[in-house]
Order: structure tokens, then C-alpha cells, then sequence
């Protein structure tokens, strides 16, 4: 199933101007706030009219303006997950679950109750009110109840994004294991370069109303070209394979044939994740550097080169574990007589890498 | 109690509770419908729906009654019709409910409309994008949600009709056992001589009744709050 979106919306002073295509998996809407990450999201579900689009998966048309096709937002049978979580007070966290399960058609495909409560861990909080919960414990639920309405596409719009850190390291686990154990297609919303490392398969660049790059995860946010976020928050994904947990704390990777060197993963051998590399954390030598203390050395090739506005530069590498990002000063491109096709090492510390960049493997593996 | 009440007095009594008991039942689904349009729609004529509604609250009294015995008597144009299917007000204990339910009506609907106000709408989109349709949101989450402001409104509604003069007695008279309520066998009970002392029992009772009224609202509106709040 290809979810595909195209909208035309004119705001005061702002033009909404998107065309996005969400394969299977997890589709994030990538962008600075204000982008219109929102208002696709709930032009898909229904809370938002636009002035012209076309919203339809297959022969499933939830609207279409030209041939006067709206459905109403009961009608189009997605689990919005909200920022806010939005449970209803009223209810038990039971109730909530169950809620959109009651609306859903007899004969829709739906998840177990058991096992849907059982992958969030929310069996003991079932009794309670949503007042009676913390942030994360909301937000789970509030995953359970959009999972429980039997929808044919899940909708999240930045539900991280009201918690705090420990509660989104809390969170984001269970949107992977949705990612990797239902077969719904997830339209995810986010700002964070961190949520989409670990979640995408696909990523749609939004920047004010329009989708500048779309594409797999590993290539739009291994472009130096497309930096959403600014530079600082630049960096490339890497797929590896967990090898071997060492006795002195690390843990070894191996990405296509690259040992990669890690603090403890807490994950098996043989399990794939994905590890974020931010930009900055990667040096570039020209020559293999010797007695240094960083473990991870990976020759590669230069590709592009995109100069910043201010004293720094993204510089695109190919290696065989994978294309990484450097975030290094023009001064040290030209030192280096950086050009595309020119050989580097890229050096990454080990420490450098937080245990929040690194998350389940996910559709790659499959 | 009905020996402390003379037959009078306790016909008053009775006759009160009767009047104010049907005016709220059968005004409060209107009342809420109202409420719910005027806080949650815009269509054209809202301000003058709004006003409508209002105007009991604000012009006296007797120009209401007045009203209603023009409109609502048997020549009157609604009442002549009604009266043909056998419908009647005038002079009726249903012209006083009717007098009552519509002097409390702005009461009822500015408690109900505050308390839907009061619902996030965005928990309704939740409701809606989860697959209820709009008269499902209404049941499953605005409802429950204004069930307090509901009462309240159902509360003073009933208040203010234990206490309606002016319309009632001038659209349907003070006729013992027919629409003599409390306020008016009181203000009867006071044209006699030696009629204080019944006045002041009904006093009495009508205290009592307002107050038992406040406390039992106070009391439900308390827990429901409390579920609310996850207690």
C-alpha cells in the first residue's frame, strides 16, 4: 500500500504546497515547526479541509477534491496519535483502549487487545483515569487507543515532543517495535533529528509548505544539501549487525564487513539497529592517522561538499559501512584540499555516539 | 407533614413540585440542544437566538406572561392550535409549567452552555478521528464531559421555577389546586387576615426545598469532578 498525498492549502502569508508518497513502514514529515508538517497530517485525517488535494491509497479515496470525494474524519478509519495524548478524562485507560475498537467495522483486521497491552506495558495502569497517569504512561496508552481502533494507517503527530528526555528514550522503543511488528503505515511528524534516525523508512523534508527532498531515510539525511534543522543537527545513519559484547564495556558492530566499535548496546548479538553518527562528531584525515585514540577509522571517498553560510561545511563521505556526514571548517576543507572524489579516513569516537542515537534495526533488515 | 401543612398549603406544596419538576424535564434536552448550538455553531441568527433565549431573564416578569397568554391562551395563535389537539395552558398546572420552564430557560442554558464551552474541542477531534460520528462524540464525550453543568443548569432551572411569579400568575392566575403555587398561595395566604401563619410555613418549605436543591447539586457535581480528576 502507497499512501499518496498531494495538498494545496493557502494559509494568510503561507502557501502549503506538498506532495508526498508513504510507502509501508514509517513515513516522517520532517521539519522546522511552521513547515506544514501538521496541516498535511491532519488534512490526511480529516480535521483540516485543504483547498485542493488529493489524499488515496490504492482505490481507498479519502479525499479528492476534483471529483468531490470527502470523506468525514470517522469515515477514514486512522489512529491519530496526538501530541497531547487527548485521553478522554472520562474514561478508564480500559475504556480509552477500547474506544475506537467500538466504531471500528466488524470485520476490519485488528490487533489483540492482550497483546497490544502487553507490547506498551500498560496491563496495570487499566483501571486507571488518564489523571491518575504520568507523561509517558498518557502517551502509551494513547499509542494503545490509536492501535485498538483497527486503523489502515496510523497518524503521529510529534508525540514526543510534550516529554521529556528520559520519557522519550521511554517512548520511541514502542514505535519501533510498531514499526517492525504491525504492518500499518505510519505517518510520523517530527522535528528531531534523533526520532528520525531511529524511525524512518521514509523522510519527507518540509520546509515553509513545501517537500524539498523525499526519499529513504539513509540517503535524504546522508544529503548535506538537505539540512532541515541546520547543521548542527546534521548526521547520517549507518545499518549494522551486533557482533560481540566486550568484556571492557563495548560493544562491536559490524556494518557491511566495518567493525564498528560502540559503548554498550544492550541488545543481542546478531540483532540489527541503526546508529545515528551526528556530523559533528566526525573528523577527516587524508592519511590513515596513527596513535590515535578513536576506535573507529573508516576510509572512504568524498562526495559532495556543501559550504555553509557561516565558517563550516557538510561534507558527504562514501564508505563501505555506509555515507556518513562531517561537519568540519571551510578553513579545514581547504587544508585538506578537500574535493569531491578525494580520499579521507573518517574518524568517529566512540563515546561520542549516545546511547539514544542507536535504535532497532527496522525495515532495513527485512 | 400534611398535618403540619393545612390541605391548602400542602396543595401548594405539591402542586410546586409538580409544576417545576415537568417544566425542567421537558425544557432540559431543549436546553441542552440550545447550549450546544449557540456553543458550538455559528449559523445565521445565532446573536438573535442568543437574545431569545435571554429575554425572560431581562424583561419583567409580567411582560412574559403577558406574552404567553397572548401567544400561548386558547385564542391565542400557538395556543388556539394546540388547544384544537386537545393541548391547553391557559389556567392549566401545564401553563404554569410552561411559564416556569420558560422563565428558567437562560438560567438552564448559560449553565450548559459554559460546561460545553468548557470541553476541549480537540478531545472531540480525538473521539471523531477514532471513528465516532458526530452524534457518537456527542454521547461518548461531550455529554459525559458537561454531566455536571447539565445539573447545575437542571438545578437552578428547577430553583427559579419553585420561585416563578409574575409570569405564572399572569398567564395562569392563582386558582387553588390548578396553578395556586407557593409563590402565589403565599402571596394569597398574605391578602387574608390571619393568613401569616400558613405564609411563613410555605416560606419554610420553600427554603428548605432551594437549599436541599443547592446541596444535592454541590454533592454529584463534587464526585463527578472527583472521577474527572482520576480520584
Amino acid at each position: 500500500m502507497m499512501l499518496e498525498i498531494t495538498l494545496r492549502h493557502a494559509f494568510p502569508g503561507f502557501m502549503l504546497n506538498a506532495a508526498i508518497k508513504a510507502p509501508p513502514g514509517v513515513t516522517v514529515l520532517f521539519g522546522r515547526s511552521g513547515a506544514g508538517k501538521t496541516t498535511i497530517v491532519n488534512a490526511v485525517a480529516g480535521l483540516l479541509i485543504p483547498d485542493e488535494g488529493r489524499i488515496a491509497s490504492g482505490d481507498w479515496v479519502l479525499l479528492d477534491t476534483g471529483r468531490g470525494i470527502r470523506l468525514r474524519p470517522y469515515q477514514r478509519r486512522l489512529g491519530y496519535i496526538f501530541q497531547e495524548g487527548r485521553l478522554f478524562p472520562h474514561m478508564t485507560v480500559r475504556q480509552n483502549l477500547g474506544y475506537g475498537a467500538w466504531f471500528a467495522p466488524k470485520d476490519a483486521p485488528r490487533e489483540k487487545m492482550d497483546h497490544v497491552v502487553d507490547m506498551l506495558g500498560i496491563g496495570p495502569l487499566l483501571d486507571r483515569r488518564p489523571a491518575a497517569l504520568s507523561g509517558g504512561e498518557k502517551q502509551r496508552v494513547a499509542i494503545g487507543r490509536a492501535l485498538l481502533s483497527a486503523p489502515r494507517l496510523i497518524l503521529a503527530d510529534e508525540p514526543l515532543a510534550a516529554l521529556d528526555e528520559e520519557r522519550k528514550a521511554e517512548i520511541l522503543p514502542y514505535f519501533e517495535r510498531l514499526r517492525d511488528e504491525v504492518s500499518i503505515p505510519i505517518l510520523y511528524v517530527s522535528h528531531s533529528a534523533t526520532e528520525v534516525a531511529r524511525l524512518a523508512t521514509t523522510v519527507a523534508v518540509l520546509e515553509s509548505g513545501q517537500v524539498v527532498r523525499q526519499g529513504q531515510a539513509a540517503e535524504v539525511l546522508g544529503d548535506p544539501a538537505v539540512l532541515p534543522m541546520g547543521a548542527r543537527e546534521a548526521g547520517a545513519i549507518l545499518t549494522a549487525r551486533v557482533v560481540a559484547h566486550h568484556s571492557d564495556g563495548l560493544t562491536e558492530l559490524d556494518a557491511k564487513n566495518v567493525p564498528l566499535f560502540l559503548p554498550h548496546i544492550d541488545r543481542k548479538p546478531g540483532e540489527m539497529v541503526r546508529v545515528r553518527i551526528a556530523a559533528h562528531d566526525v573528523m577527516l584525515s587524508r592519511n590513515r592517522p596513527e596513535g590515535l585514540s578513536a576506535l573507529n577509522i573508516l576510509p572512504g571517498v568524498a562526495q559532495e561538499i556543501h559550504l555553509g553560510e557561516g565558517p563550516g561545511a557538510i561534507i558527504a563521505i562514501e564508505t563501505q559501512a555506509g555515507r556518513l556526514l562531517a561537519r568540519i571548517t571551510r578553513r579545514s576543507v581547504q587544508a585538506l584540499e578537500l574535493v569531491p572524489g578525494a580520499q579521507v579516513h573518517a574518524i568517529i569516537k566512540t563515546v561520542s555516539v549516545a546511547p539514544s542515537a542507536i535504535g532497532g534495526g527496522g525495515p532495513e533488515k527485512r | 407533614m400534611t398535618n403540619w401543612l393545612g390541605p391548602d398549603e400542602w396543595s401548594a406544596v405539591a402542586l410546586s413540585l409538580q409544576v417545576s419538576f415537568w417544566a425542567t424535564l421537558v425544557s432540559l434536552p431543549l436546553g441542552v440542544f440550545v447550549a450546544y448550538a449557540l456553543a458550538r455553531w455559528n449559523f445565521p441568527g445565532k446573536q438573535l437566538l442568543n437574545g431569545l433565549v435571554h429575554l425572560p431573564l431581562i424583561l419583567p416578569p409580567v411582560v412574559t406572561g403577558y406574552l404567553l397568554l397572548l401567544t400561548m391562551g386558547t385564542k391565542g395563535p400557538i395556543g388556539g392550535f394546540l388547544a384544537e389537539l386537545g393541548i391547553v395552558f391557559a389556567f392549566r398546572w401545564t401553563g404554569a409549567a410552561l411559564a416556569a420552564g420558560v422563565m428558567a430557560f437562560p438560567l438552564m442554558v448559560r449553565a450548559i452552555r459554559l460546561s460545553i464551552e468548557a470541553v476541549d474541542p480537540r478531545l472531540e477531534q480525538a473521539s471523531a478521528t477514532l471513528g465516532a460520528s458526530p452524534l457518537w462524540v456527542f454521547l461518548t464525550v461531550t455529554l459525559p464531559m458537561t454531566l455536571p453543568g447539565i445539573l447545575v443548569g437542571a438545578i437552578l432551572a428547577f430553583a427559579k421555577a419553585m420561585g416563578e411569579f409574575g409570569a405564572t400568575i399572569t398567564f395562569v392566575s392563582n386558582i387553588p389546586g390548578q396553578t395556586r403555587t407557593i409563590p402565589s398561595a403565599i402571596y394569597a395566604f398574605l391578602q387574608v387576615p390571619g393568613g401569616e401563619d400558613s405564609a411563613l410555613k410555605l416560606v419554610i418549605v420553600s427554603i428548605v426545598i432551594a437549599m436541599s436543591a443547592l446541596l444535592l447539586s454541590e454533592i454529584v457535581s463534587r464526585r463527578v469532578a472527583a472521577r474527572l480528576e482520576g480520584r
